[in-house]
């Protein structure tokens, strides 16, 4: 009785060695939202766009981009 | 909108670091990392050269092809970002990198190596835009506050410029017609020296054709 007992236990732990391992599926990428929706609640956000009008977005970059051309910003005299 | 690209132009770096100040400044970086810092070639020289140096944002990121957990991405903008949720810090985009981009920070006796940290183009992580989580992992998204690269910004001789790629390439482009100097002022010959046998244009000189 002992024996089978034992030999009950022993036939369980076998069956269920692997019932107590973690997954360990690797965790996946996120992919990012798109800047020209965007940062909600931000209080440095830039004025002339509207969040969420990827055009506007674009213009504004733009026009700031055109910003670091001091030829446009300042012309010489001809 | 094509590629957000940064170009450097040797010919206006001072080497002042304002770049270097206001990345680290605008992102709260850690110590002992730097997302941008200034290069001078022949320091102390007369005619030594100086660039800002950052992630360049590839088009065919090394960093990528490397990385064994795949946690670089690329945005629609151009900008190669990473997931720090997903990096393991193993280094070896620091080791693909030409431009040394990758930084890692490091504390205590046995310098610990934790997650992967560089140039963002200032536009956060995968994080909610402009999150307290983003800004901490990455800091500031600047690009969805509809601003540039606070380094390219801040920049005072404008020397370094950022943003649309074919805006910052027009730009240059005036900057080299208006110098009077033709297309050798930018590059590695400014840089690093004109290889042997260069002509003025940087080009070598073929060689004459055995009759």
């Amino acid at each position: 009785m002992k024996a089978a007992a034992t030999l009950t236990i022993l036939a369980a732990a076998c069956l269920l060695a692997a019932c107590g391992e973690k997954p360990q599926t690797a965790g996946t990428k996120k992919f990012d939202a798109k800047p020209w929706e965007g940062a909600p609640g931000s209080a440095y956000l830039a004025a002339g766009w509207k969040a969420g009008d990827q055009a506007s977005w674009e213009a504004q970059l733009k026009a700031r981009s055109q910003g670091q051309d001091e030829y446009s910003r300042a012309p010489a005299k001809p | 909108m094509a590629r957000m690209k940064f170009i450097c132009d040797s010919e206006r770096c001072i080497e002042c670091n304002g770049c270097v100040t206001a990345c680290k400044a605008e992102h709260e970086v850690p110590w002992g990392v730097n997302r941008r810092r200034v290069v001078t070639l022949n320091d102390g020289v007369p005619g030594e050269k100086s660039i800002s140096v950052a992630c360049m944002h590839c088009s065919d990121a090394p960093c990528m092809a490397v990385c064994p957990v795949d946690c670089f991405y690329r945005t629609d903008e151009g900008v190669v970002l990473h997931d720090k949720d997903v990096c393991i810090g193993c280094g070896y985009c620091s080791y693909a990198c030409p431009f040394g981009a990758p930084q890692f920070p490091t504390n205590g006796t046995f310098g610990l190596r934790g997650k992967m940290d560089k140039c963002t183009f200032c536009a956060g992580g995968p994080e909610a835009n402009g999150s307290p989580a983003e800004y901490e992992k990455y800091g500031r998204n600047r690009l969805a506050e509809g601003k540039l690269p606070a380094c390219a910004e801040m920049c005072s001789t404008k020397a370094l410029i950022g943003g649309d790629g074919d805006v910052v390439a027009d730009i240059f482009r005036t900057r080299v017609l208006t110098r009077g100097k033709g297309s050798e002022v930018w590059g590695w010959g400014t840089a690093y020296g004109k290889p042997a046998g260069a002509t003025t244009s940087g080009t070598q000189q073929p060689k004459a054709a055995k009759s």
